[in-house]
């Protein structure tokens, strides 16, 4: 006799290991005068703990795969999966950090940072353990009752990803965090995160236009062509441990010329 | 001139006026202007008519609001009223377009409700171009109060300034027309002070 399972348990075995799936995402915007098709059949797979990064020349639809990944823009067709569940629309499992300064001007630092843990109803007691810890996290306890105009640009993305770490999402999603950044403060911020990521080993998806950068902080970075494919997947068998002086070792370098010549 | 006690009276007459013409005009354009910058459909509804009725000359049509409400307060009050609310709320709808969606994204990310985004983050946002969009139009309702009081009144400044006219008092109307920018400089100075105390986080755009 055929039984029926409930529906989601299948489902589930199916794709235990992926904390964020990306199925065969489509894209097209009808905007415009003709259809643009801005992401072709995208997969890809994240599993816990994994740092991955998505390289590919303007315009290839990188941040539209981002935003669809967030629940920010609904995809043509395709799903997005946590922990093996499709998830509708945007919410608090998927953190999210943009290239542009997103802190809420009239909220102090602490208060900036504490924003999705009110939306919770967190008690406040616990709320001011966590604003305090996620501060000292990304050095900025001494800012905490700043106004984010005080601070530089630095400061502000540091705050941002505090603001989305404090939220303890399963997935921290970036798009080009570092880019409206000087070369300076981009390595420190670099170097800042992937000692963050050692110590948190949170789930992380980033997109960058920055070989370097996607080398040096992933395990995996992901090209992406002109089209919207996805076109070659690069495991980084690098050490775990990362200093900003191996991005001159001749290990370092050979993956840095092999994704150039995927873009080119 | 000012132990007039008539001039207090035209004074305290014309500031009623125009605090009740503004603070309605505030009550419904700033709730309109939100509705219409959040929510696409209702700037459908009420865009085309809020933006066209800008335009419309309310000077026209104050013989038609004195049919319609008389020659009290009431109209007065309209007259004002109607001179500035299509401006508040178009000035705050575009305030309200203007924030990037990134912003509001990135309350969505943290688990905000359309709602929460409503509250805490559309409206925080826009408090300072509201502040500003006040600012501007307290200065309109001046102008529309003279309007109102040139057709019919038994008091006010710009009643004293017409009647003073007709007897060639040009001092007395000078006068009434220093009052008007005195009242209207300290208004703004006191817009200019509560922008500063209330909201240290942000910088106005008017100066
Ligand atoms: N809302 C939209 N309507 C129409 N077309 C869009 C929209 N958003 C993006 N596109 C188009 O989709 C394509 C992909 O855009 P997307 O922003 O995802 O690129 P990107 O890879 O992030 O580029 P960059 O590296 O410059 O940020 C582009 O051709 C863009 O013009
Ligand atoms: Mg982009």
């Amino acid at each position: 006799m055929q039984t029926t399972f409930p529906t989601t348990l299948p489902q589930r075995i199916a794709t235990t290991a992926a904390k964020l799936e990306i199925r065969n995402i489509v894209k097209v915007f009808n905007s415009s005068k003709q259809p643009k098709l801005a992401v072709d059949h995208v997969s890809l797979e994240l599993a816990p703990n994994e740092f991955s990064c998505i390289v590919g020349p303007s315009g290839c639809g990188k941040s539209t795969l981002l935003s669809i990944a967030a629940g920010l823009i609904k995809a043509t067709s395709g799903q997005i999966l946590v922990d093996g569940i499709p998830v509708p629309g945007p919410g608090a499992d998927r953190g999210m950090v943009f290239q542009h300064y997103t802190l809420f001007p009239w909220l102090s630092v602490a208060n900036n940072v504490a924003f999705g843990l009110k939306l919770k109803k967190m008690p406040k007691a616990e709320q001011k353990a966590q604003v305090a810890h996620y501060l000292e996290i990304v050095g900025l306890s001494g800012s905490a009752n700043a106004y984010p105009k005080e601070l530089s640009g630095g400061m502000k993305q540091r705050v941002a990803i505090a603001r989305a770490l404090a939220n303890e999402p399963e997935v921290l999603l970036m798009d080009e965090p570092f880019g409206a950044l000087d070369s300076q403060t981009k390595e420190q911020l670099q170097s800042f995160f992937h000692d963050l990521w050692e110590k948190t080993h949170i789930t992380v998806l980033m997109i960058t236009h920055d070989v370097e950068e996607a080398i040096f902080l992933s395990q995996r970075v992901y090209v992406m062509d002109r089209s919207g494919k996805m076109r070659e997947t690069v495991d980084i068998g690098l050490p775990q441990r990362r200093e900003l002086d191996m991005k001159l070792t001749p290990e370092f370098l050979a993956y840095k010329k092999a994704i150039i010549h995927m873009l080119r | 001139m000012l132990s007039d006690g008539d001039l207090m009276v035209d004074i305290i007459a014309s500031s009623a006026r125009v605090m009740a013409g503004f603070i309605f005009a505030a009550i419904v354009g700033i709730p309109v202007g939100i509705a219409m910058g959040t929510f696409y459909s209702m700037d459908s509804l009420l865009g085309g008519f809020v933006r066209t009725a800008r335009y419309m000359p309310i000077a026209a049509f104050v013989p038609l609001i004195i049919i319609w409400a008389g020659i009290d307060e009431a109209s007065k009050v309209l007259i004002i009223f109607f001179g500035i609310v299509f401006y508040n709320a178009t000035m705050i709808a575009d305030a309200v377009k203007f924030i990037p969606n990134e912003t509001l994204n990135v309350a969505y990310t943290l688990g905000a409700t359309r709602r929460d985004v409503l509250a805490r983050v559309i409206l925080p946002a826009t408090l300072p171009n509201i502040l500003d969009t006040l600012r501007v139009n307290i200065a309109g309702a001046w102008n529309f109060l003279v309007l109102s009081e040139l057709i019919a009144a038994q008091n006010g400044l710009g009643f004293t300034i017409v009647r003073s006219q007709r007897y060639l008092q040009t001092d007395k109307a000078m006068f009434c027309i220093l009052i008007i920018c005195v009242i209207g400089l300290l208004t703004d100075f006191a817009f200019k002070l509560v922008f500063q105390l209330c909201l240290p986080w942000a910088e106005s755009k008017v100066s």
